[in-house]
């Protein structure tokens, strides 16, 4: 991409001219949520002030054109990610609801006392805590799968951790502290090889790398809305009809249900079955519309431009004395989690942001992970297609700065 | 020293910047020059624990008056620390019950440094005065 390219970029994102303590800013959290297009902003205004009506129930004109909206956008998310069949989207509030979802529902169809699940140290606590409750309910076990120094996921411990009372691997595509990019479609192929299901958290990826969820054959994949440029409160999970059709629903209430009397209720066919109540019809639709922009820009020029500034960005914070980076796997996503000599994430956050840059600090909901390097925390980094290698050079003299002042 | 009395000295130490990162930067001369809190009192029973960074107090009475001592791993925190104990320390427990510490305000801590709701200044405050509470009970006994 072109500097002229992503200007027009930059130009779609209204929020980047703001001014942050007098300073022009420059966000560097996108790990954490991503900023929002115009047209996907628009979007939602066009849809609530066009055709908002509560979907799937409605026999009125309204209701219909929003209905198809909804189906519309599972349409082209499924399209997205190469699932082969639309009713395997199941809309949910985010990636930490997507794993709920399966965490209790896949248990309940398939864990007994004395299962377990495996997982990896660097996982988001939102792909733990589920599987831990699901562990406490049951009477299971949680596996945890070490990585080295880099931060690159030990395989043949992995292999070793998998054996028959082992029901399901979940594991993160990329890591949102570290920034590996996890060997995925080996992780899958070698719990496939034991019949054991994998659910991969793409939250981290899906923004980033193009995915492909038939060509990986995972089980569930599940991503976030807000991370991929639309709106918060929307969330994906793909799972394979195969598993979707076995698992009980997860809530009850209006359009999951077939029938229902005081006797008996049956449940509606997939994907509504797991859609309990109204949906966020217009999150669907502002998803969809966010796909199609990231989809016009083209995820693989993304990822080669986000791969120049996450190349560049090392390469000059390396510069800087006492810099340690903390994530340094071969295969690696924009995100660089960092630490100067004893100078806490805190202190080195703050005073970052009266400089206007946004980044994150502490342990980033990977506390495990955290722990295990024996550090307090870590600063990090994560970027976007629409921030530049000036704002980079600007944030490196930044960390210069206030590392000076910090010593 | 009155409580008063040192709040608007350090209102006027602060006033005397204009820039914020020159504010910052006598925060952490705060941070640098507080006295080390002896290890032994860096127990899980004194931690004030948060998101971000972790809080240490300690306070013990000596001739009617608390005497705080305090840490913490990040030094902006350990600035404000500092500017609490340097303000609230070595007055009675009625005295630190009562207190209007108004230095926070007028000097923009609220506005600036209260990123994170556990680590705020809020719950280091409300810790300090639940010594001055609970300082007051015994005396009362």
């Amino acid at each position: 991409m072109t500097n002229s390219d992503i200007q027009d970029i930059r130009n779609d994102f209204p929020i980047l001219t703001e001014k942050i303590h007098g300073k022009n800013l420059i966000y560097f959290d996108n790990a954490a949520t991503t900023q929002k297009p115009r047209c996907v902003v628009e979007k939602i205004e066009d849809a609530y002030y066009h055709y908002n009506a509560n979907i799937h129930r409605g026999v009125h004109y309204l209701s219909q054109v929003a209905t198809e909206a909804n189906e519309n956008s599972r349409g082209i998310i499924a399209n997205f990610i190469h699932a082969k069949n639309n009713h395997e989207i199941i809309f949910t509030r985010g990636t930490t609801e997507a794993i709920n979802l399966v965490a209790f529902s896949f248990g309940e169809a398939f864990c007994k006392e004395g299962d377990e699940i495996v997982v990896s140290v660097m996982e988001h606590h939102s792909n733990i805590v589920p599987w831990q409750m699901l562990c406490e309910r049951k009477g299971m076990k949680l596996r945890v799968i070490p990585m080295n120094d880099r931060g690159e996921l030990l395989m043949d411990e992995y292999k070793q951790l998998l054996n028959e009372k082992t029901r399901l691997v979940a594991i993160a595509h990329v890591s949102n502290v570290l920034g590996t990019i996890n060997p995925v479609k080996e992780i899958i192929n070698i719990a496939h090889k034991n019949e054991i299901p994998v659910l991969v958290d793409g939250a981290q990826a899906v923004p980033h790398l193009p995915v492909n969820v038939t060509e990986l054959d995972a089980d569930f994949y599940v991503f976030s809305g807000h991370k991929i440029y639309a709106s918060t409160g929307i969330g994906v999970l793909y799972g394979k009809e195969k598993w979707l059709n076995l698992m009980p629903p997860y809530q009850g209430g209006g359009e999951m249900i077939s029938t229902v009397t005081f006797e008996k209720t049956t449940y509606n066919e997939l994907p509504f079955k797991f859609e309990a109540g109204t949906p966020d019809y217009v999150g669907s639709v502002a998803l969809a519309e966010a796909i199609q922009y990231v989809e016009k820009i083209g995820l693989q020029n993304i990822d080669n431009y986000e791969r120049e500034l996450l190349n560049y960005a090392t390469a000059k914070l390396s510069e800087v004395e006492g810099l340690r980076i903390i994530g340094t796997a071969k295969e690696k996503s924009a995100v660089i989690s960092f630490l100067v000599g004893n100078i806490h994430p805190y202190d080195m956050g703050m005073l970052l942001d009266k400089l206007g840059i946004a980044v994150r600090t502490g342990h980033h909901c990977a506390q495990p992970l955290i722990d295990s390097l024996g550090i307090p925390g870590t600063v990090r980094a994560s970027f976007a297609f629409y921030n530049t290698k000036e704002e980079i050079d600007t944030f490196v003299e930044a960390v210069k700065k206030v590392s000076e002042m910090l010593r | 020293m009155t409580i008063n009395e040192r709040q608007d000295q350090i209102i006027e130490e602060f006033a005397q910047f204009d820039d914020w990162m020159d504010k910052y930067a006598l925060l952490i001369d705060f941070g640098n020059s507080l006295d080390p809190l002896d290890e032994k009192y860096k127990t899980p029973q004194n931690i004030i624990e948060g998101c971000q960074s972790r809080v240490w107090f300690h306070a013990e009475m000596q001739d009617g008056k608390i005497i705080f001592k305090g840490d913490s791993d990040a030094v902006l925190v350990k600035g404000i620390v500092h500017l609490l104990i340097d303000v609230l320390s070595g007055h009675t427990p009625d005295e630190i019950v009562n207190a209007d510490l108004y230095f926070i305000e007028k000097i923009g801590l609220r506005e600036h440094l209260s990123p994170t709701r556990s680590n705020g200044l809020v719950a280091m405050v409300k810790q300090m005065k639940l010594y001055g509470l609970a300082f007051k009970a015994k005396e009362n006994k």
